[in-house]
């Protein structure tokens, strides 16, 4: 890539106010930095990328609110994250995160258990409990 | 002891955060040594892909080695010794961090991503190999010098710990690092040497999983992809594959251009002309690595659902493979 060949797309690095440094060659070809501010094919990949997230969480929540599943389940989603990376943050095992997406199951958690997964998301009991429609 | 120390520590901005630190962190100590560089001699080059590993719901691509191993292997190539701790207890780093910027100890910490409050919320995901420098401390905040931003930041001794103790895949548990002890003078012909070397190998290398055989294997995919998953998923999937080389931190056509680079650097260092000509090559491969990004990019824009732009971007993607294929065979014999 040339420097000149650098591309300044729009970009949500803007909202951070962070330009990326880029490796170009100069008019002698030697390699250089450069600075930018984005570039598009990825810009709509990582878009892609936030739709498929905001899918899964409107999903979730639609399923809690037919009582298919537990809110641990749209929190999980919410906070980008799946089920390994859910349970290495409560500490628990897979199967039992799992479980306790379960809403009859959910509903007899114990305080404490319920508890681990709130300062995770850091919400309260009653949030956890009543997901926000 | 001083109450807030703050180490005379310069930034600078570089591609990507391991190579950032470790290159900063030797300057600190007056060895300046280029992030190109430290790429290189570390063999930081890779391509991967573990289709049976899923990140944010796709399979793992990776145009990189593996978090931490281009540390190392730069530190052991050119004969640094690294300190490394990893912590259970939180108050334990804490105390452990503060220690060492008393002592006016710049050190590299891994965090996790999710948790960075000064990255815009488009990029925090449970990515847990960032890297930066911690380079002082006042009221209660730290000073961060984050490889990727332009200038030095701080954070809130709560939002550190969060970071350091970020769990998931590759969980940092405080992990803190910095260089102990330094030979008199770099050997970097020797290292440099090395580091190509094994770039070359593990390129060319007959395991499936890594180098121009995994690019293969990935293409053979891509054309199953839209059939096999549906459009949405395959769209899905390819989208993560350029972001991963495209993303923050590749310095462009997935770390092609960073190898580029190093190659160039490398020449003058080796007085070896044969590696400015393969910097020329390696610098075109980029621009066709950047080529199928725009390419694969129009897919997934339209959602085009047409199998003709999955064919040929897996033509491209086969392309470039024979490229570095020729192109590594070639630099294993230059050096």
């Amino acid at each position: 890539m040339k420097k000149e060949e650098v591309p300044q797309d729009k970009s949500n690095l803007a909202s951070a106010n962070i330009r990326e440094m880029v490796y170009a060659v100069d008019k002698d070809g030697k390699y250089t930095t450069s600075l930018s501010t984005g570039w598009d094919p990825k810009t709509i990949a990582l878009d892609n990328a936030i739709k498929v997230i905001e899918e899964r969480i409107a999903i979730a929540k639609e399923k809690v609110l037919k009582g298919e599943t537990s809110p641990i389940e749209y929190y999980m989603e919410l906070h980008k994250m799946d089920i390994p990376v859910l349970a290495s943050y409560v500490g628990l095992w897979q199967w039992r995160v799992k479980r306790h997406f379960k809403p009859p199951v959910f509903k007899k958690l114990k305080e404490k258990t319920l508890q681990k997964y709130a300062d995770v998301f850091e919400i309260s009991l009653s949030e956890l409990k009543h997901i926000n429609v | 002891m001083s109450k807030e120390p703050k180490i005379n520590f310069t930034h600078n901005q570089s591609a990507h955060c391991e190579n950032g630190v470790v290159s900063n962190l030797m300057r600190h100590q007056g060895f300046e040594i280029s992030e190109p560089m430290v790429f290189g001699i570390g063999s930081g080059l890779l391509f991967s892909y573990l289709p049976f590993l899923k990140v944010n719901y796709a399979p793992v691509f990776t145009y990189r080695s593996m978090p931490g191993f281009i540390f190392n292997k730069f530190a052991k190539r050119v004969g640094v010794k690294m300190k490394k701790e990893k912590f259970k207890n939180p108050a334990a780093a804490k105390a452990r961090l503060d220690e060492n910027l008393a002592k006016n100890n710049p050190v590299g910490l891994q965090v996790g991503v999710y948790n960075l409050v000064y990255f815009p919320d488009e990029y925090r995901f449970h990515f847990n190999a960032h890297n930066m420098v911690v380079y002082g401390k006042q009221d209660d905040r730290y000073l961060i010098s984050d490889p990727v931003m332009e200038e030095v930041t701080s954070l809130s001794s709560k939002e550190l710990e969060k970071v350091r103790f970020a769990k998931g895949a590759f969980a940092p548990q405080g992990h803190m690092y910095y260089p102990t002890e330094f030979p008199k003078e770099l050997e970097l012909k020797k290292a440099i040497t090395k580091g190509i070397k094994q770039t070359s190998r593990d390129m060319t290398a007959p395991v499936p999983i890594v180098g121009v055989k995994a690019m293969r294997w990935v293409a053979k995919n891509i054309r199953k992809w839209p059939r096999k998953l549906g459009p949405k998923k395959a769209n899905h999937y390819l989208g993560q594959l350029v972001r991963m080389q495209e993303e923050i931190g590749t310095g462009g056509g997935g770390f092609r251009y960073i190898y580029a680079a190093f190659l160039q650097e490398a020449s003058e260092v080796l007085q070896n002309e044969k590696l400015l000509e393969l910097s020329k090559e390696m610098t075109s491969i980029g621009d066709a690595w950047r080529d199928f990004a725009v390419d694969a990019s129009r897919i997934y824009k339209n959602r085009n659902t047409k199998s003709g732009g999955y064919e040929d971007v897996a033509i491209q993607l086969e392309e470039i493979a024979d490229r570095e294929e020729v192109f590594f065979k070639t630099l294993k014999k230059a050096v």
